[in-house]
């Protein structure tokens, strides 16, 4: 549950989620589930002359089980928070 | 989720496929139904788009699942749509000069540069 929380926090901001297929899609995020699924909205393919057909997107879904990396901003990222929280995730809450 | 109900939308599958529908229903894994649901082929500058009819989409094939702004144009000017049978043409090309290339650098492979 972590990192469903440590996305959670990050709603709002601009991040770029990289597939597994390699295309990257930057946009700011809308909401996240259990599963990791992500919603973007504004979204702009980063190589948008490889994938035409991303062109009129905007808003999109993305399947968690897809996603290779998430890029976030570094101001996104509270590190002793997420110390903190790691251990008291291994303890078991 | 829900509000992506009723509306256009462009779901990628893991084979590359780009698909396009109306959406009617989703669940969990997202699983999709999608009504008048054709493929876009893209070859190059030109592309076409394929009627299917209504197709249930196992959730484990998709990738991602986008909202089609109509406003915008769906894709760029320099492209031309053409025939499904001149689509299958291109992709038949572009498939030959592929594998063309493979058959070449598996002949050459002894020579081992890279």
């Amino acid at each position: 549950m972590l990192f469903f929380s440590y996305f959670k926090d990050l709603v709002g901001r601009e991040v770029t989620v990289e597939l597994k297929n390699d295309l990257a899609i930057r946009g700011t995020l809308h909401s996240v589930d259990q599963y990791l699924n992500i919603k973007l909205e504004n979204t702009r393919v980063v190589d948008q002359d490889k994938y035409p057909h991303m062109l009129s997107v905007r808003n999109c879904f993305i399947r968690g089980s897809v996603v290779r990396y998430v890029q976030l901003p570094p101001e996104g990222v509270d590190t002793d928070l997420l110390h903190d929280a790691t251990r008291r995730e291994a303890r078991g809450g | 989720m829900f509000k992506y109900i009723a509306e256009k939308l462009l779901v990628l599958l893991r084979d590359g496929r780009k698909l396009m529908g109306i959406l009617r229903s989703f669940d969990q894994f997202a699983n999709v139904v999608l009504e008048s649901a054709s493929e876009r082929v893209i070859v190059g500058d030109l592309y076409c788009d394929i009627p299917l009819g209504l197709y249930v989409i196992r959730g484990e094939n998709v990738v991602l699942i986008g909202e089609l702004d109509l406003e915008r144009e769906e894709l760029p000017p320099h492209m031309t749509r053409v025939s499904a049978e001149e689509i299958k043409r291109a992709q038949k090309a572009e498939k030959d000069a592929t594998d063309l290339k493979g058959s070449m650098r598996k002949r050459m492979e002894f020579l081992d540069f890279d």
